[in-house]
């Protein structure tokens, strides 16, 4: 029982972080039909700012007070929201009704921000700074959960409620919503859908922003091939999910950590397998992931 | 008659002891230099071999470093492990570079579009999984196999045969290359071409798209194979690396930084990003790189921090790749290698 | 065609997918009343519309009420004060039937909910539906109305009785003429009842270029013309 438990509450966890990464992935893949693979880009920056903003102003403590965590995990959204914009601005924005362009551009982004950070800070891994609270455990129906966990869950809980709300509640988010549907529509009554553009890739940077801090929490380190691998998860969350629905990507992000999370407690090493293997399924049986629309 | 004289040179390559004014490790016909010469053709033919599923037939694959890898491991695996000679690995080897493609082509393709992209990656990243944790102890994780030179033909070993190896890649391009011209402009290249432009229109025509984009998987996944299998001998082993899903993204870099779907552009891009990812570190390294100030020096000596920009410049301002900067009218034109289907929308 | 022109279009080419859709197509829509663009299917009507609105790339000119829409995006030229009830429907089905209506809602222009609501009244009852699960009537209602929220100076309409039962034909009919009273109406129809019932103007297409354009009454008046140029007997499928 408390194996499970923990293999539950880790696998919530873990599905947390993916769904801070393809959360942002399925915004932009739905509005303007673009993989963005320079997602991976802006997590990875995230979580260096972040880690940067510890080893710098707290002084290179491991340890920090919760008020300076909160700051880092600020300063990692920022970092993700400013390369967000500034990316479709200046490389998406020229390439525009040029898809397949605008998905090769982030493929040179990602690679050239890999490379800067390998060249500016190395190879090796960074310890990311984070509150005492954070490695220590609660019990929970008989485990020693990390609080880590707890904090992933909750941090993706809050992004979801808050994009929910924002989907339904605001004007851009009714822009958004429409936009996925139909976009040249969205223009036909007036609107320019270019600032949704702009926004949901705001939007996604910032959520990968945050999403490369707490992957520092959670694996305890920042490194340069964080967003390569959390980028292939993210996007086999999206497919999984439903290209395009943000309630599409959280399910599928729960049931991707909670399956890779049992799998390797069962058979070591099969999780990222059971994964893949979910993937061809879903697709072959639904070619437009559990919840993607109809188009 | 140029691609000819080409072919000459190139050959005559290893007999030409030149000096490179270090464009190359060492002199023209340095074993050094052989090899990296020899790499630059094999990814040269390899990325031809991705333009004829992107390029050509506008089928945006994910998992096409699963073939080349595939070629690699089989071939590493059948000489090390279970000790074939050189001629049964080289069987075995073309066996599996059939059959594999065959399978996993006839599944993902039931998808399409981002759908095929996808459950192609999620192949290739199954097989990287499996190749990294290696759980039958036959493809050496992630140190990868070195091949046993033992069972190999002797004039494969040894580094003063390494003109051997470079004849072998030469070879390969040629294979590739002749395979690509001759199946691009035969009626099947036309099919796929036209399953490139529009899909629907080949399938009113009576056509089964499913059968010709499955035949320009298999025959594009088959010579990946081919180039792999040169690749083993030539660097003496394989490594997890050349399965990951970074590297089709470095295959479809080439393709596009030489220009998709022309036939020559890819193999330009090939040979152009080899050489450059090969040969910027030893600028980086170089003493007129250390006296550059930090803000310039940290990012020119990151081969993939210039390549990524080149990349970005070629995709802003020259979408039809590097060989349009010879042929000025294919820039203009703007030829799209896919034709996104949400277009329209 | 006489009077002053509010839409003036001009020697537009369009190119989609290889093939060359619209080959030089002039016409203007006056300032008053009903235009009805006509022709076959495949002529080239809702290409020419979309190439105006800027939906679809395009060479030549088009401007309206002397303003060159020449290379602005979609949007400017909508807020230009067109309307644009799309062939289709094309309402945003994930949405309510508020939300529709909503999303037309403009900075700084008061939206005219009573006008449209007293024109469509059904739209006011289901307006927390989601516009997906409308019938096709009471999605054409919804996409006229939401062209209609803010005051348009001309009114783009592509087949809006396509697909609608002769009942709702009618009523849709009704309602379009009701708005031409008021506001100037490119209308693409291929239901000639209902083309009698509002044009005052016909431009007729074929392959892509303008092969006529007149007074409606004086086109479906000649038989022979309109089986010329329409492929139909103007008697055939009038509901009215």
């Amino acid at each position: 029982m408390s194996t499970i438990a923990l293999l539950a509450i880790t696998g919530i966890g873990l599905g947390g972080l993916y769904f801070l990464v393809a959360a942002g992935l399925a915004l932009i893949f739905g509005l303007m039909r673009v993989l963005n693979f320079a997602h991976g880009a802006f997590l990875l920056l995230g979580g260096y700012f972040g880690w940067l903003l510890g080893a710098h102003l707290f002084g290179g403590a491991v340890t920090i007070t919760n008020l300076q965590f909160v700051s880092v995990l600020i300063v990692a959204t920022l970092t993700g929201a400013v390369l967000g914009t500034l990316t479709e601005l200046v490389l998406i924005r020229p390439l525009y009704r040029r898809e397949i362009a605008q998905v090769l551009v982030t493929v040179g982004l990602t690679l050239v921000i890999g490379a800067l950070v390998i060249g500016i800070w190395g190879a090796d891994p960074k310890p990311f700074p984070t509150p005492a609270w954070v490695h220590h455990t609660t019990r929970v129906l008989g485990a020693t959960v990390p609080n880590s966990r707890f904090l992933l869950i909750g941090a993706a809980l809050v992004v979801l409620i808050a994009l929910q709300l924002f989907l339904r509640h605001t004007r851009y988010g009714l822009i958004v919503r429409a936009g996925v549907e139909n976009r040249t529509m969205v223009s036909a009554m007036g609107i320019d859908v270019r600032r949704a553009f702009t926004l949901v890739f705001a939007l996604g940077g910032a959520i990968a922003g945050l999403g490369g801090a707490l992957a520092g929490v959670y694996f305890g380190a920042v490194s340069p091939d964080l967003g390569t691998v959390l980028l292939i998860d993210a996007f086999i969350v999206v497919v999984i999910g439903g290209l395009g629905s943000i309630s599409g990507a959280a399910l599928a992000a729960l049931a991707v950590g909670l399956l890779q999370q049992f799998a390797n407690y069962y058979v070591v090493g099969v999780g990222d397998l059971a994964i893949v293997l979910l993937l061809v399924v879903v697709l072959l049986i639904r070619p437009r992931g559990m919840l993607g629309a109809a188009t | 008659m140029l691609v000819l004289a080409l072919v000459v040179v190139l050959a005559l390559v290893p007999f030409l002891n030149l000096p490179t004014a270090g464009l190359l490790p060492d002199r023209l016909n340095a074993p050094g230099s052989l090899q990296l010469l020899g790499l630059c053709l094999v990814f040269g033919a390899l990325a031809m071999t991705y333009d004829l599923l992107f390029g050509f037939t506008g089928m945006l694959s994910f998992g096409h470093a699963l073939f080349f890898a595939a070629g690699s491991y089989t071939f590493a695996i059948a000489v090390n492990i279970l000790h074939l000679s050189g001629p049964m690995a080289l069987g075995l080897t073309l066996l599996v570079a059939l059959l594999l493609p065959l399978v996993i082509g006839a599944i993902s393709l039931r998808t399409s579009g981002i759908a095929f992209a996808m459950v192609t990656l999620a192949f290739a990243q199954a097989s990287a999984v499996i190749v990294g944790q290696d759980p039958w102890h036959a493809t050496g994780g992630e140190l990868g196999l070195g091949v046993v030179y033992a069972r190999l033909p002797e004039f494969l070993v040894g580094v003063v045969n390494t003109r051997y190896l470079y004849w072998i890649s030469l070879g390969l391009l040629i294979i590739v290359a002749g395979v690509v011209w001759w199946v691009s402009g035969s009626v099947t290249g036309r099919v796929w071409q036209a399953i490139r432009e529009n899909e629907q229109r080949v399938q009113i025509l009576g056509l089964r798209p499913y059968t010709f984009k499955l035949l320009a998987f298999v025959t594009a996944s088959f010579l990946a194979a081919l180039c792999g299998i040169a690749y083993v001998l030539l660097v003496g082993g394989t490594n997890p690396a050349i399965i990951s899903a970074q590297f089709t993204l470095t295959l479809l870099v080439m393709v596009v930084l030489g220009g998709a779907g022309t036939r020559w552009g890819a193999l330009v891009g090939g040979v152009v990003y080899t050489f450059l990812d090969q040969r910027l570190v030893t600028v980086a390294g170089s003493q007129a790189m250390a006296a550059l100030p930090a803000p310039l020096r940290v990012p020119l000596s990151q081969p993939l921090f210039i390549l990524g920009i080149i990349f970005i410049l070629v995709i802003l301002f020259r979408p039809a790749g590097i060989v349009s900067l010879f042929r000025p009218t294919v820039g203009r034109r703007r030829r799209w290698p896919l034709r996104s289907r949400q277009a329209r929308r | 065609m006489s009077g002053a022109a509010l839409l003036h279009v001009r020697d537009v080419h369009v190119q989609l997918g290889g093939s060359h859709i619209l080959q030089g197509v002039d016409f203007d829509v006056p300032v008053l009343g009903v235009t009805a663009l006509l022709g076959r299917n495949g002529a080239g009507k809702t290409t020419t519309l979309r190439a105006s609105l800027g939906i679809v790339p395009r060479t030549g000119s088009v401007s309206f009420d002397g303003t060159p829409l020449n290379g602005l995006p979609t949007f400017r030229i909508i807020l230009h004060g067109i309307g644009y009830v799309p062939e289709d429907r094309d309402v945003f089905a994930g949405l309510t039937v508020a939300e529709n209506l909503r999303l037309a809602e403009r900075h700084a222009v008061p939206p005219r909910y009573d006008f449209v609501f007293d024109l469509f009244p059904d739209l006011k009852s289901r307006r927390r539906q989601l516009a997906g699960t409308l019938s096709g009537g009471q999605q054409q209602m919804l996409s006229i109305a939401r062209a209609l929220l803010n005051p348009a100076r001309l009114l783009l309409v592509d087949e809006p009785t396509k697909g609608l039962s002769p009942r709702l034909v009618t009523e849709t009919v009704a309602a379009l003429a009701r708005i031409a009273e008021d506001v100037p109406v490119l209308l693409v129809e291929q239901n000639l009842g209902a083309v009698r019932r509002l044009a005052n103007h016909a431009v007729v297409m074929a392959e892509g270029r303008v092969v006529h354009a007149g007074p409606a009454g004086d086109l479906l008046a000649d038989t022979d013309l309109t089986r010329r140029l329409l492929g139909v007997s103007c008697s055939h499928g009038v509901p009215a």
